[in-house]
Formats: C-alpha cells, structure tokens, sequence
C-alpha cells in the first residue's frame, strides 16, 4: 500500500527505457540523421540555437533528436550543455553592415541602395500542402538555387536603411549607454537586476522564448502600447566572427554565422528638448527567424518607454514582467514542477481545511441540538 | 494662533514643478502652522493637485524646497532626508486622503486590516490591541463597528472615504494632505463627512493642506486660503477675507461664479 | 564511478567560486537573498538546481551525502537528485540523518536534529517571502532594505479575524536574525522550529529565482506571530501506523475509496530507525510482527 511513494529508483529506469523506444519509433522506419535534422529541419535547428544560446547547428540538431521534436526540451539540453563550457574569450562586435546577405527587405523604401533581395521566404508562398513532398524524392529541391538569389560577397558592405535616415538626423542617434566602455551585461553569469540597461535586456530578448515574445510584440500593435512600427530593414545572410587575441593586437576570424537583424522605426516624439525624431526598436536572432527578430524589435522599443519618458502602461513596456517570464527553460520547469510531490505542503492545506471546516461547523452543531 | 511664537510645522518655498517643459506650479511658498487648516483652491488644470503632491513627498519639484518640522530633529528638507526616514514621517506623521478611496486603501482586505495596516507597520504585535485601535477608529468615523472585518468594496463611496480618513489618523499624524476629500459624493453624504472631518480637525488639532474646487467646502473647513491658477497663486489670506472680498479678478470671477443658496 | 566529461559534482571550478562567494555572503548577512549567476542544469527549473548547485559547490570527495524529498529518501526526483551527484562526484550516500555531512532537502527539515559540522540545502521555489504582497522585485528589495515588513503582518491579522488563528500552514514566514524577512522553502510550519538555534549551517539556494541565502548555526528564527497570537505548529490526533511516533510530520495515506486512511511518517530515515529499535505502530500491531 505505500508502492505509490517507494520504489523511485527502478520507475526512473522503467521510464527512461521507454522514453528510448517511443523516440525511436516504428523500428522499421529508417533512423533519422543529425545531418537530415541540421539540413532539412534547419529553421527548428535556428530556433533552438537561439534560445539555447549557442551557435553549434549539429548540437542543436542531436538535441531536437533526442528531445523527439520537442523544441522546448532541445532548448532546454543545449543550455545545460552550453553551461558546461569554458569561456576562452569574447568575441569583437559583428558588423552586419558586412553581412554576406541573402535576404533583405525595407517596408519603408521602396528602392533602397543596395536593392531589395526577396531570398527564402514563405511569405508569398500559397500555404498549400505539397503532396509531392510526401513522397520520396520529390521535394524539388535538387536544382540547385538561381544564381541571383546569392547576395553580394562579403568584402561589399551593404549601407543599413536606419543609417540613411540617421544621416538626415530624423532618426535617434543609437545611444552609447553609459557603460559602452564596459563589457556588455551577460545574464548567463550575472542574474539579472533591475532596472536593466538595454544591453541585458536585448540579451534576454534574444534567448526569449518565441511564442511569448511574438504575443507581446502581437499586443503592442493592438494597442497595448502601441509604437507604430515601420519595419525598417530586415535582413539576414552570414557574418563573420573575429576574436582580438591581445597578443596579436588585431582582429583574427574564426568562422561565421547566420543571423537575422531587424531594424524597426518608430513612431516620432519630440519634446523641448529634442526635436521630432523616429526612435529605434531592435532585433538580432541566430539563424533564420524573421517573426522572432521582428517581435523581439517591437518589444525592445516598448521596453525602452522608461528611456523615452512614455508612461508604462501595457505587459509589453513592464520590464521586470517581460523579461522575468521570458525564458522558456526557467518557465517550463517551473509549470511542470508542479508534476514533483507536494505530499507535505498538501497535508498541510489538508490538516488546516478539516481545521477550519470543524470550527465552521461546530457552532451551527450546537445550534441543532 | 501666534505664528510668530512657535515655528511652522511646514514651509513651501518657491516650489515649482514643470512636466517635461510643461508647467504644474511655479513658485509657490507659503507656511502652515500645528492645528491650521490651509485650502488650496482653484479650477481643474489650476496645478493644485500638483502642489499637493510635491509638498507631501510624492513627487519631486523641479525647484523649490518643502521644510518639515520633525518631532525630534528639528526642520527638514523632506527631499534631503534618508528614503527610509522619508517613508517613515508618510506613514506616521503624516497622512494622505485621495479623492478616490480605492487608490488610498488596501482594497483585498478588511477594514479592520487597513485601519491596523500603520500599527503594524510601526511594529504593533498585538492583535487584540489592534483591533480595539480599529474598533475605536470605526466609531470615531462614525461607521458601525461590527462591519470591521468586511472588505472596503462592500462599503458605500461615502465610507470608504470614513474608512480612509480613519486609516491615516490611526497613527496620530500631525499633518493631513487632503485631495478633494469629499469629490465624487452626493450632496448630503459631502455634506455629512464634511462634518466630521471638520470636527476630527479640531478636535485633533490637526493641521491639514485641503485641496478642493469647491469653495463651499474650503469655506466650511479651512482657516486660510489659497487661489490658484495656471500654476500660481493668485491671492491669499483668511478664508472669510478672500471669499467675502476677493481682490483679483480671477478669485472675484471664481467667488461669483458660486451660486449661493 | 564518476561520469566522464564533466568536472567533480558537474560544475566548473568558475561557477563553484561564484557559488560560494555568494554563499559566504548569505551566511555573513542571515537571511538576506544573495542574487548569484544561477546556471542551467541538467536537471529542470523548479526541480531543485538550486539546492543543486549550492550542493555541487561546497561537496567534496570525502562528504557523505542525503537527498530528501517530502521527507523520504525514496521519492523520485531525490532518487534522482542523489543519482546525479553519485555520477557525477562519486560521493559516499546514505539514507541515515546522522551519518550526512550535507542533506539536501525538498518540503522538509528531518526529524532526527541536525549537529554541529552538518549542513543542510534547501530547494526553493519562490525566495522572496513578500512575492505574494508585491510582485515587483524592485519594490522588494526596498522594503527589506528598509524593514517595511508590516503588510506581512496584516496578512496575519486578516487569518486571525477571519478564521480565529494564523492559517497559514507551510511556507511560514521567519524573521531572521532580527533582521531579515525570510522564506523557509515550503516546508509545514511543523519544522520552522528546528531552524532556530540550529547547530547545522542551513543554505538556501533558488536556482531559477537565482537567489542563494542562509542561516548560520545557532542563529535566532523566529516564526512570525502576534503576542496575543504566539506560533504554533500542528498537531495530530493519530501517531504513525508504522512506528507508533506521536511527535514526527505524519503524511496521511488514502487506503481505499470508501474513506480509508492511515498516516505514517512523512520522514522514511526516522521512521525506519525507530522501527529496527522496537517500535511499532497501529498498523503494524494488527499486520501481526514481520510484515511491513
């Protein structure tokens, strides 16, 4: 009779194996590839490298394997991987203005230096179900890509649409924070403290997990602190990583990744002080993923209302409430540790109810006698 | 009253406060005494409001100084003052009374909680001692004492602002700043918490900065006057004087505009 | 044997440092929550990382170590807890309170009193005691900085005028050295008086709240109440259907669905121990002897 709470060890066990054979399947259906997942999965491959915060495309790919899909839980091994490695150093500033770029749209320019270059995009895709991708073989992708989709070679830097409208000066400088001298905030070493400055804050934004920040970003264009967003550029392509070894004394690559950038230009303000400008919201994402880059930019210029002397009034401009509830790691395991034992806590609520109950009762008891 | 024998309990010198380039008050300085009732009246849009909130530690002005006279340190800057001795004088030495009373109470619990909440807060541990505090208090205001473990939300407007006023005098507080106490209430209910404030005054002797847009009600409570508009004071002195014999031609237009029973 | 790939107890040498400059910080300020560059796990948020990695920080070789959860030894996430540092830092465990340098507890403080040299971590879930008064961080640490502990009190004051006693019944708030509001994690109320005076060092540690904090030995805490009020803890009407104990937490045992029930020993270790000594309960008298 006391099975329920005995025996932990070996159901741990139990469970774990069957873990092992629900993830693989049918057995007779081939086994997957990382190399499958990390080629033909590659946007749950960025999706993960983002919020697990780590550049490594085969990791990502091995964790979305062995968490069955489930991205959540990919996340989730890649950052308790990623929590085991030394730090050997940081990076210099990736300048996105070099980008090697295969995408690349303005909302606000209908002709831009530099051009409008559709790339890969669903957008204008007819969401249809491809059939032929159902069968072996058919997926139309053995082509190979149009030569003109490639972007222009690295050494060619491509002017930021923003910066065109910051030479005229209709647009807010991008403030140096006051502590640019110092190494920006890393909030997987110091916990976060508030207020925080908007470098810990884009930090956060970019690990957040997607689904919230797109709901927040979704809310502010409904009108719970609107910013009348203009997405300025959005662009994504590779960009190279160099490191400054301080013996060498000058920057040295070490490989490249793909991120995605969004600039958004916001609504214009003015005050005494300042004249009418537009301000800024920003977005920088791992890989390909314009919907997070985009909902992470919104997000930043709601949070920035404190900077801007806005009043604080929606989710989406409550710092401690976004940036608190935005890392699906933390939050997924404190829902589901709610599934842990709360046997003491509850006897607890228990003994106090029959308590309460008995007090509530007793005097109606006298009554009827 | 001698003004010149005991010192002012607090002095406003030049306050003046401007919401990013915009105007709220400028250059407001005046002095209350113990147990002296000031109004501040004044159309809406007048910066009386504004006033209020800057002499009582609830926003900074942009100039000027607000001086407390404190029971044991003498006058102090109240913008100078360590946040922990600031926070201290709000919640004992002083109260607030909003217009609204849900923004002056702790609505999720009882009344009886919200009258002992200061108690507590200045280290009361005592239950039944706090409890024959709120029993008091409840009778003081004239609410029924057998209510006190009810929540503020099943009151009436009008006792909730009782229930307001008694939760700021628990602690015996010298001063009371008052924005537009009875606004939002019907007639006769103004008319009866209008009584017992000013009996609770003077009996008291509480001083008190009483905000109101209603002249009847500066007339009934207060000993001096000040006329606002724009951000400035426009006139000042003795409530009799002012109302019956206003000398700028903003009050004269406010005094006339009163249409008297 | 101790996994390959990983340093002793998981964690970098860094990440102990940090750990424990934060911890000597807590235990230098009772009860105050140090913030700490809290780490990613392998094991969730929520699940006790950061009992996880106070332990992982101040374990070594020679520790002997005990992972409780409700109390028992048994349960599946201190099975758990107890398998990852058996991997990853090969330490010596044991089920036995008295033969623990560390116990790393979940919802309970053991029966058996802690000595002097034993240190026991607790998981916590939500470390700010004041969260459910105000959810603003920023608000919180200005109302410890400045003492302003008086809501808590009214929320007191409202149980008592609502129900007659304080009914708050695990998770009861302390005041620590005088000074500092704390949560005790939620264990019942029942244990808050073995915190007082402890000669045990009592770390705290919040892994997703990112907060370590502690309560030296022999350090006063004292359970919020009012003087006319005075903490309580619970009793039972019933002892332990197995060990006969009158003075240990009893979890209640649903037996069957027609209102059956039993209660025994929510601390496995205590109740076991008492039983090799002699003891019997209810149940065990009517089983008849050998069957357990």
């Amino acid at each position: 009779m006391y099975v329920a709470v005995k025996g932990g060890e070996k159901a741990i066990e139990a469970s774990h194996s069957l873990l092992d054979s629900a993830r693989r399947g049918d057995p007779s259906v081939p086994e997957l590839s990382t190399r499958q997942i990390s080629e033909q999965l590659s946007l749950a491959v960025d999706r993960v490298m983002a919020e697990g915060s780590l550049y490594d495309r085969e990791l990502a790919a091995l964790a979305i394997k062995q968490a069955q899909g489930d991205l959540i839980e990919a996340v989730f091994l890649l950052r308790a991987y990623r929590t085991t490695l030394p730090r050997l150093g940081n990076s210099e500033p990736i300048d996105t203005g070099r980008m090697a770029i295969q995408r690349r749209i303005s909302a606000t320019f209908k002709d831009i230096p530099g051009g409008q270059i559709l790339g890969p995009t669903y957008d204008y895709t007819h969401r249809l179900l491809d059939f032929r991708l159902a069968g072996e073989g058919g997926s139309g992708g053995e082509g190979s890509a149009p030569e003109e989709g490639r972007g222009p070679p690295p050494d060619e830097a491509v002017p930021r649409i923003v910066d065109l409208l910051g030479r005229e000066g209709l647009i807010e400088e991008e403030a140096a924070s006051e502590t640019a001298e110092a190494p920006p905030a890393d909030i997987t070493r110091e916990p976060l403290r508030f207020p925080a400055d908007r470098d810990a804050r884009l930090q956060a934004l970019a690990r957040g997990d997607e689904g919230f920040l797109l709901a927040l970003g979704y809310s502010s264009q409904r009108g719970f602190s609107n910013n009348h967003p203009f997405a300025g550029e959005i662009r994504y392509g590779a960009v190279a990583v160099e490191i400054m070894p301080e013996e060498l004394g000058f920057a040295v690559e070490i490989g490249e990744i793909e991120v995605t950038e969004v600039q958004m230009v916001n609504q214009f303000k003015g005050s005494s002080a300042a004249p009418p400008q537009f301000t800024r919201g920003y977005g920088l994402v791992f890989g390909h993923q314009e919907r997070k880059a985009m909902s992470m930019a919104l997000v930043d210029r709601a949070l920035r209302c404190r900077e801007l002397d806005e009043a604080a009034v929606a989710p989406a401009q409550d710092e401690e409430f976004v940036l608190y509830h935005s890392d699906n790691v933390e939050a997924s395991g404190f829902v589901q540790h709610l599934k842990l034992p709360h046997y003491v806590d509850f006897q607890s609520e228990l003994e106090l109810l029959r308590k309460l109950r008995a007090e509530f009762e007793a005097p109606s008891a006298e009554a009827a006698e | 009253m001698q003004p010149d024998a005991v010192p002012p309990l607090l002095s406003a010198r030049g306050v003046t406060k401007f919401y990013d380039g915009i105007l709220g008050c400028r250059d407001v300085s005046f002095e209350i005494w113990p147990g002296e009732v000031l109004g501040v009246v004044g159309e809406s849009g007048s910066g009386k409001t504004t006033l209020l909130h800057c002499i009582s530690a609830r926003l900074e002005p942009t100039a000027g100084t607000v001086e407390y006279m404190t029971r044991h340190d003498g006058p102090a800057d109240i913008y100078r003052i360590s946040e922990p001795a600031r926070r201290l004088l709000m919640r004992t030495d002083w109260g607030f009374v909003h217009q609204n009373p849900r923004e002056g109470l702790r609505m999720g619990v009882s009344a009886g909680a919200n009258i002992g909440e200061r108690l507590m807060a200045v280290g009361a541990r005592h239950y039944g001692n706090i409890r024959h505090a709120a029993t008091d208090w409840l009778d003081k205001v004239e609410m029924d004492t057998g209510r006190m473990d009810d929540l503020p939300i099943t009151f009436s407007g009008g006792m909730q602002q009782r229930l307001q006023i008694a939760r700021n005098l628990v602690t015996a507080p010298r001063i009371v700043f008052m924005d537009e106490p009875t606004g939002g209430l019907d007639v006769s209910v103004q008319a009866r918490l209008l009584d017992l404030l000013r009996g609770l005054v003077s009996d008291l002797g509480l001083a008190a900065v009483i905000v109101t847009h209603d002249l009847a009600v500066a007339r009934l409570l207060s000993h001096r006057l000040l006329v606002m508009r724009r951000g400035e004071v426009v006139e000042s002195g003795l409530t009799d004087q002012v109302l019956d014999d206003p000398q700028h031609p903003y009050s004269q237009l406010l005094v006339s505009s009163v249409i008297h029973p | 044997m101790v996994e390959d790939g990983y340093n002793f107890a998981y964690l970098d040498e860094q990440t102990k440092r940090m750990i424990r400059r934060a911890i000597l910080k807590a235990v230098a300020i009772p009860g105050y929550q140090v913030p700490f560059g809290s780490r990613e796990m392998p094991l969730p948020f929520g699940w006790g990382t950061g009992g996880i990695q106070v332990t992982a920080s101040i374990i070594g070789p020679d520790d002997t170590l005990k992972v409780i959860d409700q109390g028992a030894d048994d349960t599946v996430n201190a099975v758990s807890i107890r398998k990852f540092f058996a991997r990853t830092a090969g330490v010596e465990t044991t089920e036995r309170t008295e033969a623990a340098t560390i116990v790393q507890t979940r919802h309970r403080i053991p029966e058996t009193p802690l000595g002097a040299g034993q240190i026991l971590v607790y998981q916590v879930p939500i470390p700010e005691p004041l969260r459910w008064l105000e959810p603003r961080e920023t608000e919180t640490r200005k109302m410890h900085a400045l003492q302003e502990y008086g809501p808590m009190h009214v929320r007191l004051y409202e149980d008592i005028a609502h129900f007659g006693h304080i009914a708050t019944s695990y998770d009861y708030p302390v005041r620590v050295n005088g000074r500092y509001l704390m949560r005790p994690s939620p264990i019942p109320k029942f244990d808050n008086p073995k915190m007082d005076r402890s000669p045990a060092l009592q770390l705290f540690g919040a892994g997703r709240e990112k907060r370590i904090y502690a309560i030296p030995p022999h350090t006063e805490v004292r359970s919020l109440d009012f003087d006319d009020h005075p903490f309580e803890v619970q009793k039972w009407a019933d002892v332990c259907a197995f060990c006969g104990s009158g003075d240990s937490f009893l979890d209640e045992i649903v037996t069957d669905d027609r209102g059956g029930r039993m209660f025994v020993c929510s601390d496995t270790d205590y109740c076991s121990r008492r039983r090799e000594a002699g003891c019997t309960g209810p149940a065990m008298q009517a089983a008849g002897p050998g069957e357990a």
